[in-house]
């Protein structure tokens, strides 16, 4: 046991199995998954670890998941490792401390292997938005891996992770393991602490694994919830959570939002979610239409609220006690120099947007009108779950599209968040599963489809087992991709 | 639509000393966004009471009780201009 | 003829509470320690770091409330408060601009608009230009007092002069201090007051323009800046001048007032709800709590006091300190039949003044036992000695915690009792004496007081004032 094709095969679970029953070492998996990072063609890395820093701080727990390496996206925070969330305003940036998420993972024996590219500050659909240059997608390296957590999905569908750490405030775990052919998984706002992370929008950050498969999602995900003490809005998930073994999904029933899939979806992505319908309906699942009557307006909304968060969020980057300072000319130009040149486009547009939102004379037609829109989406999600168990769309209206394809166009390209949104705003769980491949709609080799499914809030065990069962008979195969990651 | 001197007027609420070109690009990308955001108005939110949070939470409070705090060289050592054991800032312009 | 104009003042009073910890880390809250040592990735405002509010912060609070006769607040919500200024690491403040843990209240005669909770900006010290912002060249910040708990008191404007807002700001200094929820000591900033001034024509209900007055470190100063600011206001009113809104300085040292108007544009400080903190909703116990543990407030004890005699003046003294108070109370319980008003005059006045002389002691530290001096001014009371014995026994008992009464005995200080005695003291002393003697039968009464001096210097003090006033009167024929 132990030969390289293995242990690239190998799903994170499987590795860790391996591990414990002592077929394979943890320093032998180590070390051929550094070897892999160290390949990363994709510029899916930011960040990447030597043997000695990748156990640093490890317990030697014996638990599950100990000695399965993973890779983490650049928002979090860990102590001793360089953190930027792909900016340059915190280029250099060493942490004093760890994030609760990836101290969870740390204590359950995982090694970091590196820190992922992103969208800088979680900011964008398609990884482009990077202080660092754009990631690219395993499948088609002229393409998107989409974003934010772009880095993070590239590197477990490219072979370069056995499974990664992301995080979604939109859709930045389902829509870019969509786009990469991989298991992406938001939990319940809530369900895991968001201390240590790099906040985007506070009322929606969220952070959650991108995996090979659904065991893997549940495994890493039953390894992260749990309330912080250190995060008011913590919770965690009661009964924690348990790798799911439905083959099945009888007497369950299915809601599709069909009002909100009219208009700009691809036809190979349409075809690829009627296709999982006809599964869920082989297993025994029920379809029924649903209607989701404010869904349409989630985007507008959600471009209100996560600017306006995120315009104070990222007031503290200001020269003073960390990251770059641009100036020393006097004290207003420390704050507007610095900022100028340690943001990129993206995030000062969001910032901007956000402080109208937010103005004197703005906020009751912004900031007051969008929370309250998002009240009617969050109504909308409690009638659809007293009618069905799930909610199920496409992930994204289309697969991996090219790079620079939209960067022109800053609506155009948060309308790829279109199915993903609304559910963020709820605040409801979601995972997003390779539904197969399909064409892109210009042509060009078939890429990964994703089907999104989303449970009632703290339903992640009942959202994972169903998922699980679908994921067995759609049967889709991403080894095509596991060598597209290296240079 | 946003008018040039709006984004100038956020821009300084925002601390950003925005190029002239990225004050033209602005004026037009903010403009565009919000005309997509208006539509927010057809919503009837009449009588909605805004969400601020989904989580069910309340009265989460932490017992005051001390933990240990950085050293100060640990807390220093990322500043851009460390001086004497504090952070050091330049000073507000001089009035004109 | 001109016009009469009345000045009106509200006040925004910054209270530190005296918590453990930071409002929301685990920080310790310190003062006068080196800079940046007590410090954590949250009061920093690292990237990531989330608040964690601390929950004595909000019982103190809401004693607060309690004892300023506030209704609590049922739901209680925080708010980000957005600004840039290296003092406020997050660039933006959390507070309670929405939904504050206590309204309407009352202290006295001043109403209580709202009482909110918030969190402590870290300290800015100005290099170069000595110290001051303008002309320095660099500041330092200490981020040690950054994330310190603090409530905000919000009056209504119904004060009208700068020593009302002394003796009110004094009242409420007290009330807090009973609570034993923050040192509101105001030199080291526990307790700061700004204060907002107008002037209008008497009788009128409109505002005037208001200024600012920011952080005044003591009330006496504040009661001389705020004097002073009602002087310029009706000195340019009544030159025709507008008066300007803006934040002034007062500095004590000059009696002068600047303007700290700065460059910077009107603040647009953008609140939102904080999406990293939940509501907290006070149960009943918290509140039964509050409000159960309230001890008796200054307000109340003073009336108390009045009602069982004792004068204001010394009734308002003894309740603004409680160890005076409970010293005050230990003698009343010591000796039953002690007169209130009087034992109240011993505390606050010889026993108050002899501390101070013998080395400014603290009445913590006094050696005289309430009961003792319950002793002393029962021999005073029964006229067993005078009273100027008595201050001479009290010296004694200051100086080495001695019994009145073993005092009295060793230095012979009883009163003189036999009155056939006294008269010969009496007409000795208008023997010795023939001037005044002379003047007060010739009906200069005032002057029977050498008479009266010499009497009592013969007899050290042992003799009753009202005896030998009425002996002397006697022998001169009046």
């Amino acid at each position: 046991m132990g030969n390289n094709t293995e242990l690239l095969a190998a799903s994170g679970a499987e590795t860790a199995a391996q591990i414990a029953a002592g077929e394979v070492s943890a320093a032998e998996v180590l070390d051929f998954w550094l070897a892999r990072a160290a390949g990363d063609g994709l510029n899916g890395y930011l960040w990447q670890a030597d043997r000695d820093s990748a156990l640093s701080g490890v317990a030697d727990s014996g638990g599950p998941l100990a000695g399965a390496p993973i890779a983490i996206k650049d928002i979090f925070c860990t102590e001793g490792v360089p953190t930027t969330a792909a900016s340059k305003i915190l280029s250099g940036y060493v942490p004093p401390y760890t994030a609760t998420a990836v101290g969870h993972l740390r204590a359950a024996g995982m090694p970091m292997l590196g820190k992922t590219n992103m969208d800088e500050f979680a900011m964008g659909s398609s990884n482009e938005n990077s202080a660092f240059g754009a990631c690219l997608n395993p499948w088609d390296t002229g393409r998107v891996p989409g974003g934010s957590s772009g880095g993070s999905a590239a590197v477990v569908a490219g072979g370069l992770a056995p499974w990664s750490l992301g995080t979604d405030t939109g859709g930045s775990i389902r829509q870019p393991a969509g786009f990469c052919g991989i298991v992406g998984l938001k939990p319940t706002y809530g369900a895991i602490s968001r201390f240590g992370m790099i906040a985007f929008a506070s009322s929606l950050d969220q952070c959650g694994p991108l995996t090979r498969d659904v065991t893997d999602a549940a495994l890493l995900l039953a390894a992260l919830q749990g309330r912080d003490e250190m995060d008011s809005t913590s919770v965690g998930i009661e009964g924690g959570i348990e790798a799911p073994s439905a083959e099945r999904l009888d007497g369950l029933t299915f809601g599709v939002p069909r009002d909100l899939m009219r208009e700009g979806i691809e036809a190979g992505v349409l075809a690829r979610f009627e296709d999982t319908l006809i599964r869920i309906a082989e297993l025994g699942g029920e379809i029924v239409d649903i209607e989701l009557p404010h869904a349409e307006h989630a985007i507008s909304a959600y471009y209100v609220l996560a600017p306006a968060e995120a315009s104070t969020n990222l007031s503290r980057y200001d020269g003073v006690r960390y990251g770059l300072r641009a100036s020393d000319e006097d004290l207003l130009s420390m704050y507007e120099v610095t900022r100028e040149e340690g943001f990129g486009p993206e995030v000062k547009r969001r910032i901007m947007l956000g402080t109208y939102a937010l103005s004197s004379g703005y906020y009751d037609a912004y900031y007051g009108g969008a929370q309250r829109v998002r009240t009617r989406i969050v109504e909308d999600f409690q009638d659809a779950f007293g009618q069905v168990d799930f909610v199920v769309t496409p992930t994204s209206p289309t697969v991996a599209f090219e790079l620079g394809e939209k960067t022109a166009d800053p609506w155009s390209m948060y309308l790829s968040d279109i199915f993903t949104v609304p559910i963020s705003l709820a605040g409801v769980p979601a995972i997003s599963i390779p539904a197969g491949l399909a064409e892109p709609e210009g042509g060009g080799p078939e890429l990964p489809v994703g089907f999104q499914i989303a449970a009632p809030a703290f339903a992640e065990q009942k959202l994972l087992e169903a998922a699980h069962a679908l994921e067995g008979a759609i049967g889709f195969d991403g080894s095509a991709a596991l060598e597209g990651g290296l240079a | 639509m946003i008018e040039r001197e709006q984004v100038l007027h956020v821009a300084r609420l925002s601390r950003l000393r925005l190029s002239e070109e990225e004050i033209d690009t602005l004026t037009g990308e903010l403009s565009s966004v919000l005309d997509h955001v208006d539509k927010l108005a057809e919503v009837d939110i009449e009588g909605v009471e805004p969400t601020s949070h989904v989580v069910p939470l309340e009265n989460v409070l932490r017992d005051d009780e001390p933990r240990p705090s950085l050293d100060r060289d640990v807390a220093l050592s990322q500043a851009p201009d460390a001086h004497d054991g504090a952070f050091r800032v330049p000073s507000p312009q001089a009035e004109a | 003829m001109s016009t009469e104009y009345e000045a009106v003042i509200g006040l925004e009073i910054h209270v530190q509470l005296s918590t453990k910890t930071k409002m929301f880390c685990g920080c310790e809250l310190s003062f006068g320690d080196d800079a940046n040592v007590h410090t954590c990735p949250v009061c920093l405002a690292l990237p990531g770091v989330l608040p964690a509010p601390n929950r004595t912060a909000f019982e103190y609070a809401l004693k607060i409330g309690a004892a300023l006769d506030c209704e609590l607040s049922s739901f209680n919500s925080f708010d980000r408060k957005n600004y840039f200024y290296p003092d406020n690491p997050k660039a933006y403040q959390i507070t309670q601009a929405v939904n504050p843990f206590a309204v309407n209240g009352k202290l006295g005669e001043v109403r209580i608009h709202h009482a909110h909770l918030e969190e402590d900006a870290a300290k800015t010290i100005h290099t170069g230009g000595a110290g001051r912002i303008q002309g320095s060249d660099a500041s330092l910040v200490d981020f040690n007092r950054g994330g310190t708990p603090l409530v905000e008191i919000v009056t209504e404007p119904d004060l009208h002069s700068g020593a009302q807002v002394r003796e009110w700001g004094q009242l409420l200094r007290a009330t807090i201090k009973q609570l034993g929820v923050s040192d509101v000591n105001m030199e080291e900033g526990s307790l700061r007051c700004d204060a907002n001034v107008s002037i209008r024509p008497a009788g009128s209900s409109e505002l005037g323009t208001k200024t600012e007055m920011k952080n005044m470190n003591s009330f006496r100063f504040i009661e001389r800046g705020i004097d002073a600011e009602i002087a310029r206001q009706k000195a340019l009113v009544e030159a025709g001048e507008p008066v300007v809104q803006e934040t002034l300085h007062f500095d004590p040292s000059t009696g002068e007032l600047h303007s700290l108007r700065s460059k910077e544009e009107a603040h647009d400080y953008r609140y939102l709800p904080e999406p990293d903190l939940v509501p907290v909703v006070p149960t009943q116990a918290m509140l039964d709590e509050a409000r159960n543990s309230l001890p008796e407030l200054p307000a109340a004890r003073a009336a108390r006091y009045e009602e069982i005699g004792v004068s204001e003046q010394a009734a308002l003294l003894l309740s603004f300190e409680t160890d005076w108070a409970e010293y005050f109370e230990g003698v009343l319980a010591a000796k039953k039949g002690v007169d209130p008003r009087v034992a109240a005059n011993w505390v606050t006045g010889e026993l108050s003044a002899e501390l101070r002389k013998q080395d400014e002691q603290p009445l913590a530290e006094t050696k005289v036992e309430p009961a003792a001096l319950a002793t002393l001014i029962g021999l005073v009371a029964e006229k067993k000695i005078s009273h100027g014995a008595g201050k001479t026994v009290l010296e004694e008992m200051v100086a080495s915690g001695a019994d009145p009464e073993t005092v009295v005995a060793d230095k012979g200080l009883e009163q003189i009792s036999d009155s056939g005695e006294l008269e010969k003291i009496v007409i000795q002393a208008i023997e010795d004496n023939p001037k005044p003697s002379e003047q007060v039968r010739s009906g200069n009464e005032k002057a029977i007081g050498a008479l009266v001096g010499a009497v009592m210097k013969a007899t050290q003090g042992r003799a009753d004032g009202g005896e030998v006033n009425r002996l002397l009167r006697q022998h001169l024929g009046l």
